[in-house]
């Protein structure tokens, strides 16, 4: 049949759709089922926190960066404090340098089971996302247990944490060490040998090592495509250059191999947890010892004068910071992040930039789904773990 | 690698560059370089074996109203095989803040280019997509330059769009300004 007619069709999936995890609007160019262009189309949910940021005060600044990510708040909040810190010249005591890594991988756990669980359930493995959520719900108990704030507790302060740890902390992670490297083999009983999940993501959104180095990818996504890259590794910060871990890559680049990569990471996260765990003494030091940043503790507020002035300047105004700019790069579930910012000397930042791997993630996008099929763009989209806050700020 | 071999092999690939060292506190080697230069630093940045700069972490600028030069765009570069960071920056005046795009050394920085145009402002000479990113295309202004309204305290008026003179405008910028001091 010569004289059949053929043109491409033009569809627009999303902002509303549930596979793009939020609000990614994609243009689409379809010659039937082949993908011939994607046009991603982002800004739906952006909110302008980098510009509120320099409105606030310092410390101030914290809640707003742990709401750009929702999977990776404590690491947010870390990296920005980290910055700071930077500036000011802090050296935060030892125990908070294993109390945040510690939190750091729990938040990495975390993220990669919501991206577990989202990504199979979009491929129909829906049993994966009740079992992934079911050991999330321990997690979050656990950020309840220290903060009282489930998905944000701005737990990380500048300067160390917001207090010390509660009675119950240690048995808690403890009994989630524990529990999970069984639930983390059921996962993969369901998934890494399922023939059916294999033929959905194997071969599927490919990305060569060097285009993943020229976009820019970091993360599970680079190290699926065989960049050895981990800031924990390379630029070592906090004393992770302490703790025996690996990295664990692949060199397909495909969907099967970002999934095999972050199920191995789940695992070296677990090892970090254990090392570190036993680092951390149940009472110690939360914070520095400086007057400037951290308030006194409240019993000493309520009966001496001092402390009440003190408490009273730390939340009235604030710390300066010197004038400067800092950039302390960190390994977030997502791959290297961290805040670019600017101070001009006083109470408040000046700018503060943050570094969002699910922005350069989504621009890559086009190049690893053009040719495949649209339904391959499903299992592409889940696969990437695009958090739209991030990407949009 | 240390700062200054790192500068003598980047002024030996670029040779009529100038380039000005900055203190730092962080990871980062800083430099100042003229934005004439940027198109010739990225490529020998990115190729020389010496240097290797593949990886582009971030882009992105400052507003340093009112100061002049009001602008400066900054690069943040890797260096995965040398293990190296290095902080790139340009300043650029605000009657002329334009700086030649990057986009054809680091694709990355295509959206990053686009973002800072978007908020900022700021002219990528060459661009292969000069479209705002982030904000909706009929946008008017740069959100993220420091005279760009914020906290304006008036009765929210929910027909028509927030109004106000340009000097209500500066006195507000000027008033947020000395509040920082």
């Amino acid at each position: 049949m010569p004289d059949i007619r053929t043109e491409t069709m033009t569809v627009n999936m999303g902002p509303q759709h549930p596979s793009t995890h939020g609000v990614l609007r994609l243009v689409l160019e379809l010659d039937g089922e082949t993908v011939r262009s994607v046009a991603p189309t982002i800004g739906y949910l952006h909110t302008g926190i980098e510009k509120t940021a320099e409105q606030k005060k310092w410390q101030q600044v914290i809640p707003l960066v742990e709401r750009m990510d929702y999977l990776s708040a404590q690491s947010n909040s870390m990296a920005f404090c980290l910055s700071v810190e930077k500036l000011l010249g802090l050296e935060v005591p030892e125990r908070v340098r294993w109390i945040r890594i510690l939190l750091a991988e729990l938040q990495r756990i975390n993220s990669h089971l919501v991206w577990l669980g989202t990504h199979g359930m979009e491929l129909g493995a829906v049993s994966v996302m009740l079992y992934c959520f079911r050991e999330r719900e321990l997690l979050l108990n656990i950020n309840e247990l220290i903060a009282g704030f489930r998905m944000f507790p701005s737990f990380m302060r500048v300067g160390g944490l917001r207090e010390d740890l509660p009675r119950g902390f240690h048995d808690a992670v403890r009994a989630f060490l524990d529990r999970f490297p069984q639930k983390l083999d059921e996962y993969e009983d369901l998934l890494t040998r399922n023939r059916i999940y294999i033929d959905r993501t194997r071969g599927v959104g490919r990305i060569s090592k060097e285009d993943a180095i020229a976009f820019s990818l970091v993360g599970p996504i680079a190290r699926a495509a065989g960049v050895d890259y981990d800031v924990r590794k390379v630029f070592p910060y906090l004393g992770y250059d302490a703790i025996d871990f690996a990295v664990p890559t692949r060199t397909e680049g495909d969907v099967y191999a970002r999934y095999l990569v972050r199920v191995a990471e789940m695992r070296e996260s677990l090892k970090i947890c254990r090392q570190v765990l036993e680092r951390i003494t149940p009472m110690g030091a939360w914070a520095v010892a400086d007057p400037r940043i951290t308030p006194p503790p409240k019993d000493r507020v309520y009966t001496e004068m001092e402390a009440l002035i003190q408490h009273f300047l730390i939340y009235s105004q604030g710390f300066t910071v010197p004038a400067g700019e800092a950039y302390v790069p960190v390994e977030g579930p997502r791959g290297e992040h961290g805040f670019s910012i600017t101070s001009d000397g006083t109470n408040r930042p000046w700018r503060v930039k943050s570094r969002a791997p699910s922005l350069l993630a989504c621009q890559a996008l086009a190049k690893m789904t053009v040719g495949g099929l649209i339904a391959d763009l499903i299992a592409v989209i889940g696969s990437v773990d695009v958090v739209m806050g991030d990407v949009d700020r | 690698m240390d700062p200054t071999a790192l500068i003598q092999a980047l002024q030996a690939a670029v040779p009529g560059a100038r380039l000005d060292r900055a203190p730092t506190v962080d990871l980062q080697t800083t430099l100042y370089a003229s934005r004439d230069d940027v198109p010739a630093l990225a490529r020998a940045l990115r190729d020389r074996p010496e240097l290797r700069f593949a990886f582009l972490a971030e882009l992105t600028a400052v507003d340093l109203y009112p100061r002049e030069p009001r602008f400066e765009v900054v690069y943040l570069l890797v260096s995965l095989e040398h293990r190296v960071r290095l902080r790139l920056k340009v300043a650029l005046h605000a009657g002329d803040a334009m700086v030649h795009t990057v986009s054809d050394v680091w694709p990355a920085a295509n959206w990053l280019e686009r973002e800072v145009w978007d908020l900022f402002g700021i002219v990528f000479d060459g661009h292969p997509d000069p479209r705002r990113l982030l904000m909706p295309e009929d946008w008017e202004g740069f959100p993220l330059r420091k005279d760009y309204p914020v906290q304006i305290r008036m009765t929210p008026r929910t027909t028509e769009a927030l109004q106000m003179t340009a000097e209500e405008f500066r006195a507000n910028v000027e008033k947020d300004r000395l509040s920082r001091r």
